[in-house]
């Protein structure tokens, strides 16, 4: 194949791959915000445990840290999730009673302190290195078909995922959330469970994101850190779900495609500048990132496809 | 005797220093959250456009840090205004959530330019060491140090002066109190609004500039430091800024006095986990106690 | 043509009409009092006059200018005073603080007023120093009240300033309140208290479920058993 078609191509897939990943935890966020109205802004605390235990237990063995286990990836996925739920349900029995930028705070304050513990505990998680010795599933088949063939799971996982909550939307669950989102005492005078229903959502909109982080680790082949910023996770997914609209599972989509294009896919246009701009360009892109997130919730406060309640099935 | 030196010298006058970084920062935070509503997550960038403004001054004209430190905060104040009118403004009558949305913007925003403008290298005001100063029978205390605690204090004064005695000061705690009753009252709240713009920058310009003094300049100087300033602000109550100058001082020695060997001759808490103090503490008093230390309001 | 006047206000909060048509006018001089059962949309009203719930039909002018759906704070600056029902001080501020906020608009006149209002109500001058929310629920009412006549309104309207206070206390705020009317400033009360109120009104309204139901002079009202019964406690 051509060189410069190749490089192409690649760039392609992995412009893909990523939106795949970060449309799983758009996905997530959107279980958590769109359903249920809850401002959880330790994306990165849940994106990271999935991530570290899946290096932890597909890597192979190694002295400096725990494990690894050297697991098939496809079995640490549930167990990264699992792990995710885990953590999420007592930060959630503790944190839900607070309302709105409460809540924000509270849950980047729990998100900051698990990537504290990730990034100083040498034996867990080899601390500051990190570890770079993920395998990725389909790797055997070679650039750029194992790249292909990565690239299709992830959409895979994706499209469950998604199909999962348009269901979750229009069942009585969903309805519930919504009701419980809209008017908490209302939905609890006739009846609801709030703090449960409310538990649920966090709980599984965690697992979610445990499985984005379990997804970009094997993308990445490794994790550390730099790769659990809150900026590249909790904030960019923010931006994502609101541009996209949130309460709209396909706007979830839209947005994670939409601001990842923008975020890296125009790397492709500013590679042509010159080199000194080249640096600065990454940038450039944040800065319209940010300038589009503050019109668009200006302009259309609902984000590009606004929620749509489904149809009304009783009254 | 050495020993109370020591922890006086290492650990507590340090925790001071940044005890005052964390309560200039909070108190603005505070006053933003009392009176527009809503958590400010971009005032950690506002703090870091003031320190860099400050190192434009120090770089391109040759003067001192403290110098610069005034224009720094005239140049951060009318940040906060500006990013006010253009952001935050169409969302005065918006649930606050929104608005926390429109800062995870600003914050892009305001950060991008910086790194653009400045680059994002790691920075140092001036370089070289300076020997701290000697006090008496043994104590010691580092020359930036004692100019951070000096300047805050004289900031903390006229703080207290503007809250207390000045016709708009009052008319801040008064909206902060009760926006509607303000409006009754006939308080033109949008000015109350800028000049809680005008407060926030430019303290949170301080707050930057200390910050890059005490360690070092880079992109996320600010940004780093704005869990900690809303523990303080938490600390001490939403809406009080006394509270929030309190809550600033306790988080930063609490942060600095918990790497002590109080036990044995490990650190108490290890130097890296020192932040961890800091969202600990907010996390337990948004949980347990939201209205903070002095009775402050939940929003 | 009378001081404030009022007409076929529609509104009421986020969409739903609390307000179905309410019409009120109150002369400079006068002292009218709306009464009316609970939820009746009487502090609706009052809010809706003074631009704090939007108006979706009807309007509203102050001496001849039509001031429908103006921001508060340039009623005030066209003479218009305002103590609502409910949070009517600021708490954390002391008395002094309370009453100086009232005259933000008018801090040339601040110290004169002021010694007018302790004039008016004693007790603030010995309480000046301490915080709104440590005085007891009177001593609140009179500050809310002294913190409206700061800016020397033309107009003071009063939402249920009696409201949980004691016979004699309340009583006390009916005299003030017509002292305050003698001196030539129109007053807009609403009182669940509606005998005594009437007592001391011109003229008063009658709302129900966000409508205009009797209207007359204070002695047709008080006189009309329909009412009698219905809202002043037989
Ligand atoms: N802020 C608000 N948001 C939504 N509905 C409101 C609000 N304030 C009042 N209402 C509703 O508007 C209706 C009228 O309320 P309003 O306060 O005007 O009654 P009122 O006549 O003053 O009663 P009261 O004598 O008890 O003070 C009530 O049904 C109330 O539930
Ligand atoms: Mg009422």
């Amino acid at each position: 194949m051509d060189q410069q078609f190749l490089g192409l191509f690649m760039y392609a897939l992995s412009l893909a791959t990523m939106f795949g990943i970060y449309g799983v935890l758009c996905l997530g966020l959107n279980l958590q915000w769109g359903f249920a109205g809850l401002f959880n802004a330790g994306i990165a605390g849940f994106f990271a445990v999935g991530a570290y235990t899946t290096a932890i237990l597909t890597s192979p063995e190694s002295p400096h840290y725990l494990g690894g286990f050297g697991w098939p990836p496809i079995l640490a996925m549930p167990v990264a999730m699992l792990l995710s739920g885990l953590i999420a349900w007592p930060v959630g029995r503790i944190c839900l009673g607070l309302k709105g930028d409460y809540l924000a705070m509270a849950t980047i304050g729990i998100s900051e302190i698990i990537r504290l513990v990730l990034k100083n505990e040498d034996w867990l998680a080899n601390g500051t290195m990190g570890i770079s010795t993920v395998p990725r599933p389909f790797e055997s088949l070679g650039q750029p078909w194992g790249n292909v063939a990565f690239l299709a799971f992830v959409l895979v996982v994706m499209l469950i995922v998604y199909v999962a909550l348009e269901r979750a939307w229009i069942s009585p669950w969903g309805r519930t959330m919504r009701a419980i989102r809209d008017n908490e005492l209302a939905a609890a005078a006739i009846g609801k469970d709030v703090v449960r229903f409310r538990l649920e959502a966090f709980v599984i909109g965690a697992a979610v994101m445990g499985l984005g982080g379990a997804l970009s680790a094997m993308y990445f082949k490794f994790i550390g850190a730099s790769a659990t910023e809150p900026l590249l996770t909790t904030f960019l997914v923010w931006v994502m779900l609101i541009i996209g609209g949130s309460g709209n599972n396909r706007g979830a989509l839209l947005g994670a495609g939409l601001v990842w294009f923008i975020w890296s896919g125009t790397e492709l246009l500013t590679n042509r500048l010159p080199a000194e701009w080249i640096t600065r360009s990454s940038y450039m892109r944040a800065l319209l990132i940010g300038v589009l997130l503050i019109v668009v919730l200006q302009r259309f406060a609902k984000g590009i496809l606004p929620e749509r309640p489904p149809r009304r099935i009783d009254r | 005797m050495e020993a109370l030196a020591d922890f006086v010298n290492l650990y507590f006058l340090p925790g001071v220093a940044v005890g005052c970084i964390y309560a200039l920062g909070a108190v603005g935070i505070s006053l933003i959250f009392a009176i527009l509503r809503f958590a400010h997550f971009a005032h950690g960038d506002v703090m870091t456009f003031g320190a860099y403004v400050a190192y434009s001054l120090v770089a391109s004209l040759g003067w001192s840090v403290y110098l610069a430190l005034p224009i720094a905060i005239i140049a951060a104040a009318f940040l906060g205004v500006a990013v006010d009118r253009l952001a935050y403004k169409p969302f005065r009558k918006s649930p606050g959530i929104i608005v926390v949305i429109a800062s995870f913007g600003v914050m892009l925003v305001v950060r991008s330019l910086i790194q653009l403008i400045w680059g994002v290298d790691v920075l140092n005001y001036e370089t070289g060491i300076r020997k701290p100063i000697e006090l008496f029978g043994g104590f010691r205390i580092a020359q930036k140090h004692i100019i951070i605690i000096l300047v805050s204090v004289i900031i903390a004064a006229g703080l207290h002066w503007f809250l207390s005695r000045s016709r708009m000061g009052k008319a801040m705690r008064a909206m902060s109190d009760d926006a509607d009753l303000a409006r009754i009252s006939g308080i033109d709240t949008e000015r109350v609004v800028r000049w809680t713009w005008l407060i926030g920058g430019g303290l949170a310009a301080a707050a930057g500039v200390f910050a890059g003094i005490n360690s070092k300049l880079h992109p996320s100087v600010g940004w780093d430091l704005l869990l900690p300033l809303f523990a303080a602000a938490i600390l001490g109550g939403i809406g009080k800024p006394y509270g929030a100058i309190v809550g600033g001082l306790a988080i930063g020695i609490a942060q600095e006095v918990a790497t002590y060997p109080w036990i044995a001759d490990m650190p108490l808490v290890p130097p890296a986990y020192k932040n961890a103090v800091a969202f600990f503490v907010m996390v337990c008093m948004l949980i347990w106690r939201p209205t903070g230390l002095f009775r402050g309001r939940v929003l | 043509m009378a001081l404030l006047e009022a007409k076929g206000m529609v509104g009421g909060y986020g969409g739903m009409d609390i307000l179905n048509g309410v019409d009120l006018a109150v002369d400079a001089h006068e002292v009218v009092v709306i009464i009316g059962a609970n939820g009746a949309g009487k502090s609706t009203a009052m809010k809706a006059l003074f631009g704090l719930v939007a108006l979706r039909a009807g309007q509203v002018s102050l001496g001849g200018k039509d001031i429908t759906n103006a921001a508060p704070n340039d009623l005030v600056a066209l003479g218009m005073g305002f103590v609502p029902q409910e949070r009517n001080v600021f708490r954390t501020m002391t008395v002094r603080e309370n009453l100086e906020m009232g005259a933000f608009l008018k801090p040339a006149a601040q110290t004169r007023v002021m010694e007018q209002v302790f004039g008016l109500f004693p007790v603030l001058k010995e309480k000046a120093d301490q915080p709104a929310g440590e005085l007891s629920g009177g001593q609140r009412q009179m500050v809310a009240v002294g913190r409206a006549l700061m800016t020397e309104p033309k107009l003071l309207m009063l939402d249920e300033p009696t409201a949980g206070l004691s016979p004699l206390m309340m009583e006390q705020i009916f005299e003030r309140i017509v002292a305050i009317n003698k001196e030539g400033i129109g007053i807009l009360l609403v009182e669940q208290n509606a005998r005594q109120a009437l007592a001391v009104a011109h003229r008063g309204y009658v709302l129900a479920t966000g409508r205009n139901r009797f209207t007359g002079t204070a002695e047709a009202l008080l006189g009309n058993p329909e009412i009698g019964q219905s809202f002043l406690g037989g």
